[in-house]
């Protein structure tokens, strides 16, 4: 059967602003499917963002949803979640937003371990402003303000997020649609900080502006390049260059954060 | 029974008046000379259920509130003048998104890191218009310990009211002076809470005004799902670049406080001998303290001067100050800046008296003495 | 052969050619930067074309 997507989307709001070949429309739909196969409450559902084009995607679906400003997503999140414990609550966002202006948000959402889903879709460049480089711009690489290619080296958001405390840390691309509702589904269903890094492609402003013909190029490098978890560990350091590791990198059982405030709140109150 | 009193520091009758109104959520950083309220709520907010958190820097600390908001909570953050500065760009979220919420800024000097444990009153303009683009302001300036408990419950009180951020300045002297303080009963000080809305859920739109120039909030988690948004939009919730609906929905926001009526409700100040005054001493905040010993100084000698302290500081009492203008010969403004308030008087007086500032930025309180040299100096 | 049959929306393809592409049976084809169902016969109804479309622009309905 087709799959029913309007249940989760807003009715009207189609066609989304994403340029064709996008995949952030790859990514919502994936998305969708996670809440459905997590059979999440609409009332019980926030989406929360920043401000780029991935920020754009709480508009359309048919929750609470709020639009933040650049990089604030994780950081109004954790007042959602604070305020309402029982509401599932879910990011979403580009990499510039999430790992550059919203950098320390997202380490410290990690590190707190609060129970939430951060869907991060790295597309390696800042879209919505025209193309300019971002954190996750790979070395080299043009932008609108790297014309002679990029001198800056890159964050990988997985390590960061590992590194900085989250407990449950996956990573897939665009192409792999069908593993995007599985591991965001189980990103939800993980107690505490969960990180979906979705690496994503922007045909308008970065391939075109390096050698990528089409989106299907694009597309075809993500497949191409992506490496699943299992195969790498048989794989030599040489063999993994330039390879997107993919599927569950870091779960792990830890305190989470709303938790371990619901033991304050008992302490205080002398039991 | 007679009422409980204590002898405590500003800092923590704000957040123990916070506590009175409500306050469920505390999203702050830490800074000097406001971690008093940070300090006392931590420990305060569990006992009730509430929620403190110490978030990674000033604009977390803002971001939190406005979300905790959003799903129910009375949320409040207390900083000074550099975590104000930080906060800007979340004070205009919730200006635009229209969520209640409470800031505190407990005022030091500045600019910049400026003097941390002196006081100053150089955040006044700031308070108005340090966010960007256009947007109205309730800010509220309580001179004692007692003042600075009940206005933070009626910071509490209009933020809910007019769905909109409330900002609460004292400066560090009223911050961590103690004075006794009668702590109000439960019920006594009135408590207001937002509208929720009434209409069926599929039919509400977070920027209805079909109900007046406020319109009900719903919270996240409820049976009303909606859409909030930081970008110019329709009364849906949904962005829009429509000249019709950004130009009204930007109109309005200001007019819910700036219109004569909402302003005078929002407007609270104090008169002391300005009946028959003929020089008025404009002072907020612990400026007024050295200003009414002043004044009675001057009556003493024979100098018809009154005080005229706002406790709203903005919206600005036009009217009063433009009526003391005629009457008056002049308006003395001291202030612990180089000339802030003083602006708003001599804007609104129109050159009908003299209007005369006393200013001091070297960390130490104006005295009664500098205040009544001008005066003289202007009589 | 299936008895899926493909549906387009037109309003919503954008012509960025992901469905067609990664078809395995090249049911699909570009014309004009719209997506057109060239050879409904050779459909085996795996549902990627459905599944990668950014613009929620295919539905493949089965029995």
């Amino acid at each position: 059967m087709s799959y029913d997507y309007d249940k989760w989307l807003r009715p009207g709001k189609l066609p989304h602003i994403w340029c064709p070949g996008c995949g952030h429309g790859i990514v919502m739909k994936g998305l969708i499917r996670a809440l459905d196969i997590c059979g999440l409450e609409k009332k019980n559902t926030a989406i929360v963002s920043g401000i780029g084009c991935a920020s754009r995607l709480p508009g359309y679906i048919d929750a609470n949803t709020l639009h933040t400003a650049h990089g604030r997503a994780a950081a109004f999140a954790t007042g959602v979640k604070m305020a309402k414990p029982e509401m599932t609550v879910i990011c979403c966002g580009g990499d510039g937003d999430g790992t550059a202006i919203g950098g320390n948000h997202f380490i410290h959402a990690c590190r707190r371990n609060i129970d939430m889903t951060y869907v991060l879709m790295n597309n390696h460049i800042y879209g919505m402003t025209g193309g300019q480089f971002s954190p996750c711009t790979p070395t080299g690489a043009k932008a609108s303000t790297t014309p002679y290619g990029n001198p800056d080296p890159i964050f990988d958001i997985s390590k960061l997020a590992i590194g900085a405390g989250a407990t449950f840390v996956a990573r897939t691309t665009a192409f792999h649609a069908t593993q995007i509702d599985k591991l965001i589904a189980e990103g939800i269903k993980h107690k505490g900080m969960a990180i979906i890094e979705v690496v994503d492609d922007c045909p308008t402003t970065y391939g075109r502006r390096n050698k990528f013909r089409s989106v299907i190029d694009m597309m075809k490098v993500l497949k191409e390049t992506a490496v699943p978890v299992a195969a790498a560990a048989k794989m030599t350091a040489d063999q993994l260059e330039g390879k997107i590791l993919t599927g569950v990198l870091y779960k792990e059982d830890k305190p989470e954060y709303c938790e371990q405030y619901a033991k304050v709140i008992a302490k205080a109150q002398g039991a | 029974m007679a009422k409980k009193v204590a002898l405590i520091q500003g800092n923590t009758a704000c957040a123990l008046g916070a506590v009175y109104a409500g306050c469920n959520f505390f999203g702050g950083y830490p800074i000097t000379p406001s971690t008093e309220v940070a300090e006392v709520l931590s420990e305060e907010l569990p006992k009730v259920g509430g929620k403190f958190m110490q978030m990674e820097d000033e604009i977390a600390a803002m971001a939190s509130i406005i979300g905790a908001s959003l799903a129910g909570a009375k949320a409040l953050t207390a900083t000074s003048g550099p975590g104000v500065s930080l906060k800007q760009e979340l004070i205009g979220y919730a200006c635009i998104a229209e969520v209640p919420c409470v800031i505190i800024n407990v005022m030091r000097g500045g600019p910049s890191t400026g003097m941390p444990t002196g006081p100053g009153q150089s955040d006044v303009q700031q308070a108005k218009w340090g966010t960007h683009g256009d947007h109205a302001t309730i800010a509220l300036v309580p001179a004692s310990i007692q003042e600075i408990f009940t206005e933070t419950v009626r910071a509490f009180n209009l933020a809910e009211k007019y769905r909109m951020p409330v900002q609460v300045l004292f400066d560090e002297i009223v911050g961590h002076m103690r004075e006794p303080i009668t702590f109000p009963e439960p019920g006594e000080l009135e408590i207001i809470n937002r509208t929720a809305p009434t209409v069926a859920p599929k039919d509400y739109k977070p920027y209805d005004t079909s109900f007046g120039d406020v319109p009900p909030l719903a919270a996240f988690g409820s049976e009303y799902r909606f859409h909030v948004t930081g970008l110019n939009k329709a009364q849906d919730g949904f962005p829009t670049t429509k000249a019709e609906y950004v130009d009204a929905e930007e109109r309005r926001q200001v007019r819910k406080v700036e219109s004569p009526e909402n302003a005078a409700a929002i407007e609270s100040n104090e008169e002391y001998l300005c009946d028959d005054a003929e020089v008025v001493v404009f002072a907020y905040g612990s400026t007024s303290r050295s200003a009414r010993y002043a004044v009675n100084e001057l009556r003493k000698e024979g100098i018809k001067a009154g005080l005229f302290r706002p406790i709203t500081l903005w919206p600005f009492p036009e009217k009063r100050i433009s009526a003391l203008g005629k009457q008056a010969k002049a308006i003395v403004v001291p202030e612990m800046n180089l000339g802030q308030m003083i602006l708003e008087v001599e804007r609104v007086t129109k050159g009908t008296c003299a209007v005369a500032g006393v200013n001091r930025v070297d960390g130490d309180p104006l005295n009664p003495g500098e205040i009544m040299k001008k005066v003289k100096e202007v009589m | 052969m299936s008895s899926a049959k493909i549906e387009v929306i037109e309003k919503y393809c954008k012509g960025c050619a992901i469905c067609a592409e990664f078809c395995p049976t090249q049911v699909l084809e570009m014309d004009a930067f719209v997506v057109k169902v060239a050879k409904p016969e050779a459909c085996i109804a795996c549902m990627q074309c459905e599944l990668r479309c950014p613009d929620f622009a295919i539905k493949v309905h089965k029995d």
